[in-house]
């Protein structure tokens, strides 16, 4: 395992020396600017600034585009961390299980404020966005190793190992064990496959003829949009420029989703066989897999796949002695960026760019990665595509709903006895799903992660479908105990967290609404803060540049309309409230002044 | 490709490669926006100039102009996001319009009067930001900045230089400058580059040149930036009715007066966006 080394001041040659094998490995492709700062955190804890001056004179870019993808992702650094990195996951789910007294233990025991370093720098402390572990949280990351069900005995072996210093090899294997619960099985996790049989199937079809099935599937991208595969891939293979690129898009951001770290897991060959049978039907040559920095633990499992596979003549130059189809797949990891789920910030950041999300038209299928024309389909789809190209369209079709067939994978968490992965037809009830996952006293279910919808239970016989409730997996169960506004302060928090600020309604916007919010809940605000609440979210909502913006207000919106009375209860019946501390305010003035005297202090206006 | 696209009733022609933006103003009709300049590559992030193409929503500044393309932009709808984005921006930064040495010059201040802004509507953010006045003819006060990328897009497209970026993530959005030290002063900027002149606002001055247009006599002082901004230097908001109207039966959305607001300058205003709690 990596583990960085900054016991002592590097001197420059070392460094120098050290970069430039870095950037060896990496080709000195611009485009690999993310693995290498990766490489470069994961040796110096930080990316130091003579980093910076050598990266940018040997990849031939400006400093200000290092700088500006090391300062917009999570888990890249220009002041060092500790040696020992800790995150904790700070997903909605991760909180029911206690996390965040386990936090501040944490702190407590290793001397260390959240959100610093510690003096000694052995060690720093911080939250972070949902790990994907929501099924056996508490859950964190240490060097960027998952950790899953944290607890107090844990954390007092975790703390004793830091302060020995021990690497984390010598750490007990189960402090990293992930478990994929399956727990109910359906059309595509109980199918069984041999390698290479789709592609295979593909050939003997015909390529024309496989896109025909897949068509005829009407197979819809499993990401969360609903968009026609078929219809992508096709308008991909008719574009006259070349090359034309793959991506499996496995940045599994939303909290409350981890299907796709099962399927990368569990099934890995079927989801790159996915993208191979879709370079066939495209015309490409290489394929990416964009892998998010949370699923480090993957990495070198899927590397042994494709090595796998490169040897068994399924990747690589005339895969399975079909002369003249070569393709190969290349894996790139993220650096902590919700934001990079979305198709065109992904393509940004596979180019070694901040992922902010590209204006549109033109869509990535017609240019994409490097500007050429691109798929980009989340794992769930290939890995249907693979079963579909085997089956033929019908066998897909048959099941689920006329606009939404086939299965869905969803990821259950939250207040249920059997938290875990499901395959359900497009179709079945949020009740069916909540009877079978052991739920009970269910105030809510969150379908679709933060930027879904929050059911009541009022709701509970709406659909999983995309003309019903639309979801890339995520399916967060809550009952009576839970405080709705804990759950609504969560998500806006994390949106406004995870804004790329590229434009002004979401980043300013994002950052109004979770002020605006803590304004209601902790009782300051009066009835018209709620109309205003009400106002950011619509500003927010219908003026932002992409999907992040768009749904960074529904949290809000769909509680507002399913719980008001909630709200309600919160106002103060005052007609003026100050949005500020006015004896805060005043710290300055009294700094100044050396005073700290009665008088010197102001109490909050009140009438 | 060029056509016909209608812009709240007004049938506008374009030519070939025009974005809707630009069709607009050639044709006298004024769309706001602080983050696009001809000649530059479309951006499309302070979404000022968001309008209603054939019912969706989209920037008009990035949007190529399209035959038949009905347009929606001076709603009230839109009017009112327009005011509150403004107002967003005001209370990111720390802008102080009546010390400001770019007051008249300055487009953030034409647009907000413009969008009849008369207070900042939202709690101010404060933000901690530090001045560059290390440069001996530019200075840079990113209080003032709105991350528009102009000076980015001039200093890489125009001057061929890359001195600027833009770094940090959400709210911490910074604007960063490609030099050792950061500092303007070890960058390759010059005074006469393009992107030491392209600021909207008055992030980046040209030092000792603050007052040799005395106030009164500048830019927006004479005439709103609906006028100034469109492409012959003076056309009333009347003339440009001048251009033969479009079927009002294909509009989602009804129209207000052509002209936009523009609250200080013109008589003929329309009811301004809904203030329903001013502080």
């Amino acid at each position: 395992m990596r583990h960085g080394d900054a016991t002592q001041r590097p001197s420059n040659s070392t460094m120098n020396s050290f970069i430039e094998s870095v950037l060896a490995e990496a080709d000195y492709k611009p485009e690999r600017l993310l693995p290498i700062l990766r490489a470069v955190q994961a040796q110096y804890l930080h990316i130091p600034q003579a980093a910076i001056e050598q990266l940018a004179a040997a990849l031939h870019i400006p400093r200000t585009q290092i700088i500006a993808v090391a300062e917009f992702y999570s888990f890249l650094h220009l002041t060092p961390q500790g040696r020992y990195d800790i995150h904790i996951s700070d997903s909605i789910t991760d909180r029911m299980l206690g996390k965040e007294k386990l936090l501040n233990y944490l702190a407590e025991k290793l001397r260390v404020k959240v959100g610093e370093v510690r003096a000694d720098g052995l060690v720093s402390l911080n939250n972070t966005s949902c790990t994907g572990m929501c099924d056996q949280g508490p859950a964190g990351l240490v060097n960027g190793y998952a950790l899953t069900r944290l607890d107090h005995a844990r954390i007092d072996v975790i703390a004793k190992l830091i302060e020995q210093q021990a690497p984390l090899s010598d750490w007990p294997p189960e402090f990293f064990a992930v478990e994929e619960p399956i727990r109910k099985p359906g059309l595509l996790l109980n199918q069984p496959f041999e390698n290479g049989a789709a592609i295979t199937a593909t050939f003997a079809r015909g390529l024309t003829e496989t896109l025909a099935e897949v068509d005829s599937s009407n197979l819809r991208g499993r990401g969360g949009a609903g968009f026609k595969t078929a219809l992508k891939w096709r308008t991909c293979a008719q574009q006259t420029t070349t090359p034309h690129y793959v991506i499996c898009n496995a940045d599994e951001g939303e909290p409350g989703t981890f299907k796709d770290r099962m399927l990368l897991d569990l099934y890995a060959d079927q989801v790159f066989e996915g993208m191979t049978l879709c370079a066939a039907i495209i015309g490409s040559v290489q394929g990416l897999l964009y892998l998010r920095a949370e699923y480090l633990f993957l990495y070198e499992q899927l590397q042994r796949v494709l090595k796998r596979r490169r040897d068994s003549g399924l990747l690589g130059r005339n895969i399975l002695g079909h002369s003249g189809f070569d393709f190969d797949i290349e894996i790139r990891m993220g650096a902590g960026a919700y934001i990079c789920g979305e198709a065109s910030a992904q393509i940004e950041s596979l180019e070694g760019k901040p992922g902010i999300p590209r204006v549109k038209p033109p869509n990535s299928v017609i240019c994409g990665y490097q500007r050429k024309p691109t798929v980009v389909d989340n794992v769930e789809t290939f890995f249907a595509a693979t079963h579909i190209a085997v089956q033929g369209g019908p066998w897909f079709a048959e099941v689920g709903t006329a606009q939404s067939t086939g299965s869905k994978l969803l990821s259950i968490s939250g207040d249920c006895a059997r938290p875990g992965i499901y395959e359900y037809p497009f179709g079945t009830s949020i009740e069916e799903i909540l009877r079978d996952c052991g739920a009970d006293d269910v105030l809510g279910v969150q379908v679709g992660g933060p930027s879904g919808t929050f059911i009541s239970n009022r709701e509970l016989q709406r659909r999983i479908a995309f003309e019903d409730l639309s979801t890339a997996g995520s399916f967060m169960v809550f009952n009576n105990s839970r405080s709705i506004f804990d759950i609504v302060q969560n998500f806006t928090d994390f949106f406004a967290h995870e804004s790329c600020g590229f434009c002004t309604p979401c980043r300013v916007g994002t950052t109004l609404l979770k002020n605006q919010l803590r304004k209601i809940i902790e009782g300051n605000g009066a009835a018209v803060d709620l109309e205003e609440l009400n106002e950011i979210c619509l500003v927010v909502k219908n003026n932002s540049h992409c999907g992040l913006g768009d749904s960074a207000a529904n949290p809000i919106l769909s509680t507002l309309a399913s719980h008001p009375e909630l709200y309600l209860k919160q106002l103060k019946q005052s007609n003026f409230t100050p949005g500020f501390d006015l004896d805060a305010t005043l710290a300055v003035a009294r700094r100044m002044a050396q005073r700290d005297d009665d008088a010197a202090h102001l109490s909050q206006v009140e009438n | 490709m060029s056509g016909t696209l209608c812009i709240d009733g007004i049938a506008v022609p374009f030519s070939d490669g025009q974005t809707i933006i630009e069709a607009a103003r050639t044709a006298g009709v004024y769309i706001p926006y602080l983050c696009h300049r001809l000649g530059y590559a479309p951006y499309g992030s302070c979404k000022l100039c968001t309008v209603k193409v054939n019912g969706r929503t989209n920037t008009a500044c990035t949007m190529p102009a399209a035959d038949g393309q009905t347009v929606i932009s001076n709603s009230p709808d839109l009017q009112h996001d327009r005011q509150r984005i403004t107002q967003m921006l005001f209370v990111e930064g720390n802008h102080f319009c009546p010390s400001c040495e770019k007051s008249g010059n300055c487009q953030l201040q034409a647009v907000a009067y413009h969008q009849n802004m008369l207070d900042n509507h939202y709690p101010h953010f404060y933000a901690q930001r530090e001045m560059d006045a290390s440069h001996p003819d530019i200075l840079i006060d990113h209080d003032r900045c709105i991350f528009c990328n102009l000076c980015v897009r001039a200093s890489k497209e125009k001057d061929g230089k890359e001195v600027f970026g833009i770094a940090g993530r959400g709210i911490h959005k910074r604007l960063v400058i490609n030099s050792p030290s950061g500092k303007l002063k070890d960058s390759e900027i010059s005074v006469n580059d393009e992107a030491a002149h392209v600021c909207p606002t008055g992030a980046i001055l040209v030092k000792r040149s603050a007052y040799l247009a005395p106030i009164g006599e500048r830019i927006y002082d004479g005439h709103p930036i609906s006028e100034v901004a469109c492409e012959k230097a003076v056309i009333r908001a009347g003339e440009a009715s001048g251009y033969p109207s479009c079927d009002p039966t294909k509009l989602t959305d009804a129209p207000q007066q052509n002209g936009g607001p523009d609250s200080h300058y013109a008589a003929t205003m329309p009811p301004a966006p809904d203030i329903k709690h001013g502080r």
